[in-house]
């Protein structure tokens, strides 16, 4: 008969092999025998078969065959059996496979076992891979065994249990009444899984929380046994007495203690002697401390403790064990929010762990960098991270770049160096910039009025060498289409004024165009720019338009279509082009808001700023939202006009029969983000030249939108006039509207094309 | 709560491998190598704490590791877990390790990798901690052995005296070159030669 080779020798035989080709071989070779061995039913040798089969299912081979295989030993009568073949179970079933399921039984017979470890192998497969049936069928078998006698059990049942609680959410209040006396036992074990089931209950639900409570005391008692019991041999580690039950208790105190004041005072001496008396030399006393500056941080405790606690973290950044710094790091950052003085004492350790070489220690340091600047010390923490930014890894250099900038617009001390700061990360880290930064340094630009000239030399010095980096060259290029004029005039304030010509500037305009590096968006900005030049610069208009007319038969249907368009206005309309490419107009500037306690803006700063109502502190995302809609409607703002014009341009070409007979149906000019606008027309009674349009904005957002100035532009042949609004506040949930009546004048009553 | 626990060693050949979330085969294959990869590059004094949210579908979870000669050992676990602790879980796993099989060597974790999972078992149940002291984790393990011996053991023949069963490594122990630099306390080979 053929007997089953040892797994021994399997693993020794599969050892030999030198290449992963033989491996496979002999483990195919081993897998037909065992199949074989399977189908003859040999009840000797399957525990070895299966013990194989385990081995190559850890190595990476396929073992599913051996699934029902698993049963049956777990069937058997020997411990041994039932021993491999439950690992088995846990390593080769899920609860996916229909066939676990026959596994109740068995689980069932065996938890009433009359061996300990029988019922031990039950409850431990029972508790990693139960499914929520078998779960709910043995929910009963598993109380019972909470309150045995049995230690041994006892535990394991606890730690079960937690898993009947995670598969079957129903069952916790079955646990309920076994909980009763788990904390009275003296084994440390049954003291720790009850521990852990107590946590479990109170983070599921706010009633079992509740009722938990009044076991604080009792918690209180046992860790200060712990602490003050002396030494005891079975359960020291490195001279502190259970550590893995303290860091526990610790964490069920915290999970109690949260949004309650009683229980929070009851634990206050506790924490304060467990912070002032653990050993710190060795890992397991910092562990604890860890754990108890984090409940001190999270409960309402008094502010002696905090500080305390805060303190301990900075002893921790100071400490040499990388792994008590990076702890010690992301926990400040946790608390930042809350206790931002105390955090910022230990600002410069923090800032010095920008240059350690470890990865995880950078990020978080990077992140806590830039929860800790503020309007006073934003100087110097750029310059930090500035340096940082040069440095770092390139995973990192996209979320420091970003960060920057957010820093930047809140706190920057004057526009200059608003400016210089983002010089400073485009040009470092130009290409990892994200996408959505570009707009809003154009809008940033644009407001900073007398810096113009400055910003545009500075970009334009920075794209000389190098313009491969998009988001600068897309930038860069807005401005000198912008501002081009005070480039070639020679004027700046600020430094040293370059002399340029107007053929220089469009040849690095036209390098940008050609170049293989830019992406298709970045020539839109650099065709746009060329075209707006015209009406900026004297005498290269001729080399603009050839530009402009190559470009109309370009592959790129976008950049075909601008230069098609540009192409147009300097050919028929080329009496519109200086008014259609004027400066832009500085666009409503809305400042975010900062953290509530520091927000220090030197006078300096631009008094363009549109003072915004914070939003309570409550509504803080809501409000968040109500700003970037603020946001998009400044850039919407033209493309409001535009619509406009469009409207009134038509209704100047209509004839008149279409008037008397339909009358322009009223529109909806803008309708996103909750903020809708409607336009109604009308010829004025009195000039038939003159279109009366009233807008009505309404607002189905919950929270008011304050401060809503309407601005309206058009081309230089028409006259405006803004009548005044009803009010600048629109209520929410719709409950009212602004209107506001606006008078258009067509003196010439030409038609305007459709392009305008 | 532990995700999963692994053991392999400098090459990246798993020593033990155990999930506490259903994975299927290939993928759990891919995590292994992937945390391989990850903690090879780690140099001795970064500290032992790695994210690896992707790896493990869950932006929660961390790995921590500890190198002990040859052996990797890596428990990843979620934020529920103190890191500072599972360090010190991994210390005393190592020492149960150590005390079961007498001065643990790779060698021990090859040819009783149902032992090691025995043992794991006595540690963790289901991705939670169950036991911490060392002692009662050997005496239950240990209990446990002696059951089996007692009904005659994997190899279902009647067991002799282990040390005559950890004789028949011995003529193999030369010939296995890929053990590297571990320490291995092996019986003086003269009594049995």
């Amino acid at each position: 008969m053929y007997v089953p080779g040892r797994l021994r020798e399997l693993i020794r035989t599969i050892r030999t092999a030198r290449t992963q080709a033989e491996e496979r071989e002999m483990i195919q070779k081993e897998c037909a025998a065992i199949r074989s061995s399977f189908r003859e039913e040999d009840n000797t040798y399957r525990c070895r078969n299966v013990a194989k089969l385990l081995y190559m299912h850890m190595l990476g081979y396929p073992a599913h065959f051996g699934q029902l295989e698993c049963l049956k030993l777990i069937a058997s009568q020997k411990f041994t059996d039932k021993r491999i073949g439950y690992l088995g179970a846990m390593l080769l079933l899920d609860e996916r496979q229909d066939v676990h399921l026959l596994m109740t039984n068995c689980i069932k017979n065996d938890l009433n076992h009359s061996t300990q470890y029988v019922q031990g192998l039950a409850l431990c497969t029972l508790g990693c891979m139960g499914s929520s049936e078998m779960c709910r069928d043995l929910a009963g078998e598993v109380e019972k065994l909470l309150k045995t006698s049995n230690s041994y059990l006892r535990k394991k049942a606890a730690l079960c249990a937690v898993h009947v609680i995670r598969k079957v959410p129903e069952l916790m209040e079955m646990f309920l009444p076994a909980t009763k006396n788990l904390l009275n036992e003296k084994n440390h074990g049954v003291l720790h899984t009850s521990v852990v089931l107590l946590t479990e209950m109170c983070e599921r639900s706010p009633d079992m929380l509740a009722h938990f409570r009044k076991l604080v005391p009792q918690l209180v008692r046992i860790l200060k046994n712990l602490i003050m019991s002396g030494y005891s041999p079975e359960h020291d580690v490195s001279g502190i007495s259970d550590p893995f039950l303290q860091v526990r208790i610790l964490r069920l105190l915290r999970i109690l203690g949260r949004n309650d004041d009683d229980s929070s005072e009851a634990m206050n001496d506790i924490l304060a002697q467990v912070a002032t008396n653990t050993e710190t030399s060795k890992n397991v006393g910092n562990a604890i401390l860890y754990e108890t500056v984090l409940t001190i941080m999270d409960i309402k405790s008094e502010s002696g403790l905090r500080v305390l606690a805060i303190n301990i973290l900075g002893r921790f950044l100071l400490n040499n064990d990388k792994n008590i710094r990076y702890v010690a790091l992301t926990s400040l950052l946790k608390t930042v929010q809350t206790d931002h003085n105390a955090v910022q004492r230990h600002r410069s350790t923090i800032v010095d762990c920008l240059k350690d070489l470890d990865v995880s220690i950078k990020r978080r340091a990077m992140e806590l960098s830039f929860a800790l600047v503020n309007g006073n010390n934003v100087r110097g923490m750029m310059k930090e991270l500035l340096y940082f930014l040069d440095s770092c890894e390139p995973e990192f250099k996209a979320d420091c770049a970003s960060g920057i900038f957010l820093a930047a617009e809140k706190y920057a001390p004057s526009k200059r160096w608003h400016i210089d700061t983002i010089m400073r990360v485009l040009t470092t880290a130009g290409s990892y910039v994200r996408d959505d930064a570009v707009p809003n340094l154009i809008q940033l630009i644009t407001n900073s009025v007398e810096m113009h000239a400055y910003t545009v030399q500075r970009l334009y010095k920075a794209i000389l060498g190098d313009y491969s980096q998009q988001p600068l060259v897309q930038v860069a290029s807005w401005c000198i289409g912008e501002y081009g004029d005070l480039l070639v005039s020679g004027q700046c304030e600020e430094e040293e004024p370059i002399q340029v010509t107007e053929d220089e500037v469009l040849d690095i305009l036209e390098s940008i165009l050609i170049s293989n590096m830019s992406a298709s968006v970045t020539r839109g900005y650099a065709l746009t720019a060329i075209m707006k030049l015209s009406t900026r610069f004297t005498c290269t208009v001729n080399r603009i338009k050839k530009v402009v007319s190559i470009y109309g038969s370009s592959i790129d249907v976008e950049l075909q279509q601008r230069a098609v368009e540009y192409n147009a206005l300097f050919k028929k309309y080329d009496h519109m082009r200086p008014a259609l490419l004027e400066r832009m107009p500085v666009m409503e500037k809305v400042t975010t808001n900062g953290p509530t306690e520091i927000v220090q803006t030197n006078g300096e700063t631009e008094p363009a700023v549109l003072e915004t109502k914070p939003p309570p502190s409550g509504l803080q995302p809501a409000g968040g939202s109500m700003l970037n809609l603020q946001k998009s409607l400044c850039l919407d703002v033209m493309e409001m006009t535009s619509v406009m014009l469009r409207m009134v341009s038509r209704f100047c070409k209509s004839p008149d029969h279409y008037f008397f007979s339909a009358g322009i149906p009223s529109i909806t000019a803008y309708n996103k983000n909750g903020l809708k606008i409607d336009f109604t027309f009308e010829r004025s009674n009195t000039n038939p030249s003159v279109t009366v349009i009233t807008i009505q904005a309404s607002n189905s957002t919950e929270l008011d939108m304050t401060d809503f100035v309407f601005q309206a532009a058009v081309p230089k042949t028409f006259q405006l006039q803004l009548l005044s609004p009803s009010s600048s506040v629109i209520p929410a949930f719709n409950s009212g509207t602004i209107t506001q009546v606006i008078k258009v004048l067509n003196p010439q009553k030409v038609s305007d094309s459709e392009n305008s | 709560m532990i995700n999963a626990v692994l053991v392999f060693n400098n090459h990246g050949k798993p020593r033990l491998v155990r999930f506490y979330q259903h994975l299927a085969e290939e993928v759990q294959q891919q995590l292994i190598r992937e945390t391989f990869h990850l903690v090879l590059k780690r140099d001795e004094h970064i500290c032992n704490f790695l994210e690896c949210g992707s790896l493990f579908g869950g932006a929660d979870y961390k790995l921590i590791y500890r190198h002990y000669a040859t052996l990797y050992f890596v428990f990843c676990v979620d934020s529920s877990e103190s890191e500072l602790g599972i360090l010190d879980l991994i210390q005393v796993f190592v020492e149960t390790l150590d005390k079961c099989f007498e001065n643990v060597c790779e060698l021990d974790l090859i040819f009783h990798m149902d032992k090691v999972h025995y043992i794991l078992q006595e540690v963790v149940i289901g991705g939670m901690v169950l036991e911490t002291n060392m002692n009662e984790i050997v005496a239950q393990a240990e209990a446990q052995n002696k059951l089996e011996k007692a009904e005659g053991g994997l190899s279902a023949a009647p067991s002799r005296a282990v040390s005559a069963v950890k004789n028949i490594n011995l003529p193999e122990i030369p010939r296995n070159i890929n053990i590297g630099d571990i320490n291995i306390k092996v019986p003086s080979l003269s009594q049995f030669m």
